[in-house]
Order: C-alpha cells, then structure tokens, then sequence
C-alpha cells in the first residue's frame, strides 16, 4: 500500500522526465500515449487506494525521508492518504487522465507538442505533491509546483507577448496569495512547534473558539486559497490565463490547480471553524465572487472567458459553501464542477477546434447542425453547471444551497441568485453558439469540421461524469443515506464536533421550495435566453450598468491605475534619483577618479633608473621614519 | 675568540655605529648621484658590508654569536646577487653600449 502511494508520485515525475530530456528526440506521436499511460497507471493506483482508504476507514501515513533536521525541527517528507486526498487523487488522475488523452488530439498539430506533455505530466506530479503531503511545507511545495507549472503552460504559445503577459500575471497574482500562505506557514510553526497537518489539527482542536492566533493563520491561509482559486481581490489572472492551450484551462484552471485553495480550507478545516471571523470573511468573500463573476460572464463574447468567468464564479459558490461550514458540501461541488467544468471546457476546445481557433462567440452560430456530437457534450456540460436535474450540478449545489438557507433567508436568496446566474450565462451561449443564425465569418469559413474520437470519447465518459455524479448524494427530500456526507464525515468529524449544529433545521416545505422554485426559474430562463438570441443575428451591444460588466468591472483597469501606476511612478523615480544618479553616479565616480588618479600617478613612472633610485632611497628612509616615530 | 672579542671591545660601540652610519650614507650618495651603473653596484656593495659591520659589531659586544653568523649568510647571498648584477650589467652594455643609467629611461608604462 505504501508502494503505491510512492509510485503515484513516481510515475508522473517519470513521465516528466522521460518526455522533457528526449523531447528533440521522442516522436511527436510518443509522448502524449506516453503521458498518458503514465497516467492511467496513476489512476489505477488511485483507484485501488482509494478502495482500501474506504474500505478499512483508515488513514495512511507513508514517511519517506526526514527532509529538513536540524536543532529541535524536523520536517519529514511523508504522504497522507485518508479519504479527502483519496478523494482529490480520484478525482486529479481520472480528469487529468481524459483530458491528457484529449490532447493527443487537440495538440496533434502542434509543433511543441512533446514539451506540453512533459509540463502536463509535471503539473500532475505537483499536483499530487500537494494533495499526498502530510505537513504544511511539503503542501507549499505542491502548491508553488502547480503554479510553475501554470505559468508554463498559460505561456505555452510564449511567441506571441500577450500570452507571456497573461502568464506572468497569473505568476505574480499567486505570488501575493503565496505570501499569505507562507506568513501562515510561520505562524503555524511558532505556534505548534511542528507542521504536520494531523497534529496541527489536533493541537488546535483543543484551542478556545475565537482564538487570535488562530484567526491569523487562517485569514493567512486564506488569502493563499483565495491567490491560487482566483477569488476577489485576486480573480484577475484566471481569465487571463485562458491564453493557455483549451485543455490546461480545463484541467488546471478549472477542475483541479484553482481548487487547491478549497482543499487547503477543507484540510485546515478544524482551526478554520475555530475562528468565526475568518469562516465570515471567507463567505463574504465567496459570496461577492460568486456573484460578480457570474454578472460579468453574462457579458463576456469570448467563448473561453464565459468559462473562466463561470469558473471563479463556481468557485466562489464552493467558498460559500466552506463558510457556512459545509465543508463536505464544498468538496462536493468541487468533485462535480471539476467533471462539468472539465467538460465545458474541453467541448469549447472543440468548437474552437473545429472553427479553426476562433473564440468569439459572435463569429459562431447554428453550428448544432454541424458539429453534433460536440453540441450534444456541450448541452450535457451546461445542464449539469445550471443545476437542474438529475444531472450531477444539481445535487451538489442543492447541498451548498441547503446550507445558506439554513445560515438564513438572505444568504439562501443570494446563493439561489447566484445559481441562477449560471443558467442565465451557460444557456446565453449555448443559444449564440450552437442556434442563432451563422454570422458571414462562419458562412465564409467551410472547414467546419467535428474533432477526433480521440477528443470525443475522452468528453463522452467527463459527460457521463457529469448525468450520474449527482447520485452519490440525493438531495435529504429523498433519500436519507448521505453517501458524499458519509464518505468525507471521518475527515471532517473533527471539525464538524467543534461547532453547534445548525439551529435552523429546515422544514419540509422549505426544502421543497428550494427544490421546485430555482427549476421553475431555470426554465423561464431558459425559454427567455431562448426567445432573445436564437433569432437576434447580432448580439446587442451592453450599455450602462451591462457595460460595466462587458468591461468586467474594469478591475483590471482599477488595478492599473491605483496598484501598477503608482508602483511604476515610484519605480521611476528610484530609477532616476537613486539608481541613475546616486548609484550609479557613485560607481561612476569610484571609476573615473580611479583612472584619473592613474592617469597622473602614471608621471613617476619616467622610466629613468636613476629616479627610480631616488624614489626607492626616500621611500625606505620615510617607512623608517614613520617606523621609529609612530 | 675571547681575544678578538676582546680587541673589538677596545673600540666603543659608538664609533662603529658611527662609522658604519658614515659608510652607509656614502653609499646612498653614491647611488642617488652616480650615472654609472657599475659604480652605483659598487655602492650598493658598501652599503651591505656596512650593514655587515655593524651586525659584527653589535654580535660582539652582546656576546650573541648569532649576528656573525647573519654576516656569513649576508655575503653569500651577495656573491650570488653581484654575479646576477654584473650579468645584467653585461647584457645591458651589450644592447646599448653604454652603462650610464640614464640610457635605461625606457622602463616606462
């Protein structure tokens, strides 16, 4: 069982390897089968951990070397397995898995096909790094990993500059959340005297709820997860990083890198309930992305912004859900964003595909026609995020919506307003794509085409994900057996005992109004979505209050103005004053003077022996002099 | 050896340092005013043996035989350095034809 554990790490290093110091040499067609079967070996070794993890309710711990020892710290290099990093491990190898064999299709053409495949197979090594680590600092490891690994493939395309851009954004963007991370990492070691994530939790546990501490590192902490899961204030890198080849959005900057941050909360969960404020900032938090996010990709005409919109937005409805303190609930709807999500963006690469790279949603229409396998995907993907039954988005966000309006009235609102949003953005495109009439770019373009087995069966099985997922865990109106709730409970038993249950249990009727209510609303939706832009053969352009959403915000344009402009103000100065004038007119000087003092020293060497003579006799007498003198 | 000791004594320490500070000094003239090389060796020689003496000197009135045995090691280092000078002097006599030191001005940057 060990074995295997370290074979999961193994394996894709491995491949990273292998692929990334023969990529001159290996076969363009080698390196993604190879990639692959790495990862499927990996998946398999998930799948059999993930069996006994379940089966013997255990919790594995692997130590493999002692990593850092000296006076009284010893930070070990080991590996966690109980049934949340199983969970993760499941669900990072099976997506990462068709989504690997996915590009085999999609990057066939490419010429730097085998470098992609090595960084795909280093992001899952990080990846898995950060989900197998038994302490905080091999955590960091993983987490800075993963987001390496991010920058090099946002800057996949690194000729063009606006990819090179939207990759160091997305680098510095996490560098700030990291810092966070690190202060936390500090702080914990301070505190406890160790790392280990199990005793942490346990010391905590015994801490009084409230505790200052605590808050701190948690308020650190999150403001890590809310760097790498793209959260308001530092949502701006993951639009961004859509430069990035369509199945790296799908894998890292949707279904697996950016929900490190909720793993991170899900793995702290027990100092997290033990601060209030914190649990409060990170509803509030979640809550305002949630929405805005979703506003704004209601707005977006790039076919890959809508996603990466939809995606912070998702994330900051899983954030809600830790708020409220459903932390299984969170790690619910990650597990299902992560198939539909995963699936959304995998079908926008096929449409892409099949347009021949383009992205804007209004340069497309009526494609259903002609690439109906990818819209039958497609409508599957964006049935399942729009949360309507029995497709797997349903039950999870049934579950986070439960628990705001538990938390109270106004919360539940929210979150159904936000679950909304979904439908409203998701059908807005599945319209403009795939039913309104074909733009005269398209009418032009003839080589429609519909992509490869090799990129539909990997869709097929994130499609089938996504119908059945949902029925781990019915919504409480229907069945009383909890499976998601019951599988994750020994993880979060801890934390769960550390707070009061919920005072507003729900009645009957009011489950049955979340129940019937949002559907009713979807469907309206729906037939509105339907009505505005199957006929509309151009899309309107946004005004006034939509305008500002079209322009997402102008956060990007808030932080030019009050964070780069000011930073580059002052660095100009100092570039002026100090560097220019003080250093360098110091270095300067220090030269100069040298060559002049030279130039004139220079005259004693006359040449003349005699003088040299003279010069040696009155040296000596002087050293004398001052010898006896002084 | 008590004898010459003894002889040596009879002659006040004062006088040899003196005398030797007398030597030395000409043999510093000698080599700040002198142009020909050959002399300015030779003053260079005068310079050490008054050195020579004095170490003598001093060797006797201490008692310390250490300080004569330096003078052994001083005048076989300058037999070597006056073969390795007057070899120099050839060679530069050779290229110019002249020793005067003033001819050698172009040791220069």
């Amino acid at each position: 069982m060990e074995l295997i554990s370290i074979l999961l790490l193994v394996f894709p290093l491995l491949g990273f390897l292998t692929i990334g110091l023969f990529q001159k040499q290996m076969n363009r067609n080698l390196s993604g089968v190879l990639a692959s079967s790495f990862i499927f070996l990996n998946l398999v070794a998930a799948a059999f951990l993930f069996g006994f993890v379940t089966a013997s309710n255990q919790t594995l711990e692997v130590p493999l070397f002692d990593w850092i020892k000296f006076a009284d710290i010893t930070i070990p290099f080991a590996l966690t397995i109980d049934r949340l990093s199983a969970l993760m491990l499941l669900i990072v190898n099976g997506v990462g898995l068709l989504i690997h064999l996915y590009s085999i299709g999609y990057m066939k053409e490419d010429e730097g096909v085998n470098r992609y495949f090595a960084y795909l197979n280093l992001f899952i090594f990080f990846m898995l790094t950060l989900i197998l680590s038994s302490n905080y600092l091999m955590l960091f490891i993983g987490w800075e990993g993963v987001g390496l690994c991010s920058y090099l493939l946002i800057g996949f395309w690194f000729k063009d500059r606006a990819n090179n851009d939207a990759a160091k954004k997305a680098f510095i963007m996490n560098r700030i959340g990291d810092l966070g991370f690190l202060i936390a990492t500090f702080i914990l070691f301070t505190t406890f005297k160790t790392l280990s994530i199990s005793e942490i939790a346990a010391k905590a546990s015994l801490m009084p709820s409230g505790d200052l501490t605590l808050m701190a590192i948690t308020l650190c902490l999150f403001v890590g997860a809310v760097g790498k899961s793209a959260q308001i204030p530092l949502f701006t890198w993951l639009p961004d990083a859509m430069a990035g080849p369509t199945p790296v959005s799908a894998l890292i900057h949707a279904a697996t890198m950016v929900t490190a941050g909720i793993y991170l909360v899900a793995r702290s969960s027990v100092m997290f309930v033990l601060s209030p404020v914190t649990m409060d900032v990170i509803l509030v938090i979640g809550t305002v992305t949630a929405l805005l996010g979703g506003l704004i990709a209601i707005y977006q005409n790039d076919i890959k912004k809508i996603l990466a919109y939809s995606t912070v937005s998702q994330l900051g409805f899983m954030f809600m859900g830790l708020g409220l303190g459903s932390f299984s609930g969170a790690m619910f709807h990650l597990t299902t964003h992560a198939f539909f999500k995963a699936l959304l963006f995998l079908a926008a690469g096929s449409v892409i595909h099949a347009l021949s790279n383009e992205q804007d949603i209004r340069k497309m229409g009526r494609l259903r026609h002609k690439i109906p396998f990818t819209f039958a995907l497609f409508l599957i993907g964006a049935i399942a995020i729009s949360g309507i039954p029995p497709f797997a988005g349903f039950f999870s966000k049934e579950v986070i919506l439960t628990a705001a309006f538990e938390h109270g009235l106004g919360m539940g609102l929210i979150a159904t307003v936000i679950s909304l949003l979904t439908t409203i953005y998701m059908f807005r495109l599945i319209f403009v794509v795939f039913f309104k009439p074909e733009s005269k770019e398209l009418q032009a373009n003839h080589h429609v085409h519909e992509s490869p087995k090799v990129m539909l069966y990997p869709m097929a099985v994130l499609a089938i994900l996504s119908m059945i997922a949902g029925f781990v865990q019915p919504p409480k109106l229907f069945s009383e057996t909890q499976g998601f709730d019951n599988y994750l409970s020994p993880v979060f038993a801890k934390s769960n005992s550390l707070v009061a249950a919920s005072e507003h249990a729900l009645t009957v009727q009011t489950e049955w109004m979340i129940f019937i209510f949002p559907l009713l609303i979807i469907a309206l939706l729906i037939f509105l979505s339907y009505k505005r832009f199957v006929n509309n053969k151009e899309l309107v352009s946004p005004t006034g209050i939509q305008s500002l959403f079209a322009h997402k915000l102008y956060v990007d344009e808030i932080y030019d103005f009050c964070i780069l402009k000011p930073v580059t103000f002052i660095s100009d100065i100092f570039r002026g004053l100090l560097d220019q004038t003080v250093i360098n007119g110091f270095v300067n000087a220090v030269g100069s003077g040298t060559l002049f003092v030279g130039r004139k020293i220079r005259l004693l060497q006359t040449g003349n022996v005699g003088v040299y003579l003279v010069l040696m006799v009155f040296s000596i007498i002087a050293i004398l002099f001052f010898n006896i003198i002084l | 050896m008590e004898t010459t000791i003894a002889q040596i004594q009879t002659i006040p320490l004062q006088y040899y340092i003196l005398f030797c500070s007398a030597l030395f000094s000409i043999g510093v003239i000698g080599v700040l005013a002198k142009r020909n090389a050959l002399v300015i060796f030779m003053s260079v020689e005068l310079m050490l043996n008054s050195a020579n003496l004095l170490l003598t000197a001093f060797s006797a009135y201490r008692n310390d035989p250490a300080g004569q045995i330096f003078v052994f090691f001083i005048m076989v280092v300058a037999a070597a350095e006056v073969a390795i000078g007057l070899a120099l002097l050839v060679v530069v006599y050779r290229s110019t034809h002249t020793i005067d030191i003033n001819a050698l001005n172009r040791l220069k940057w």
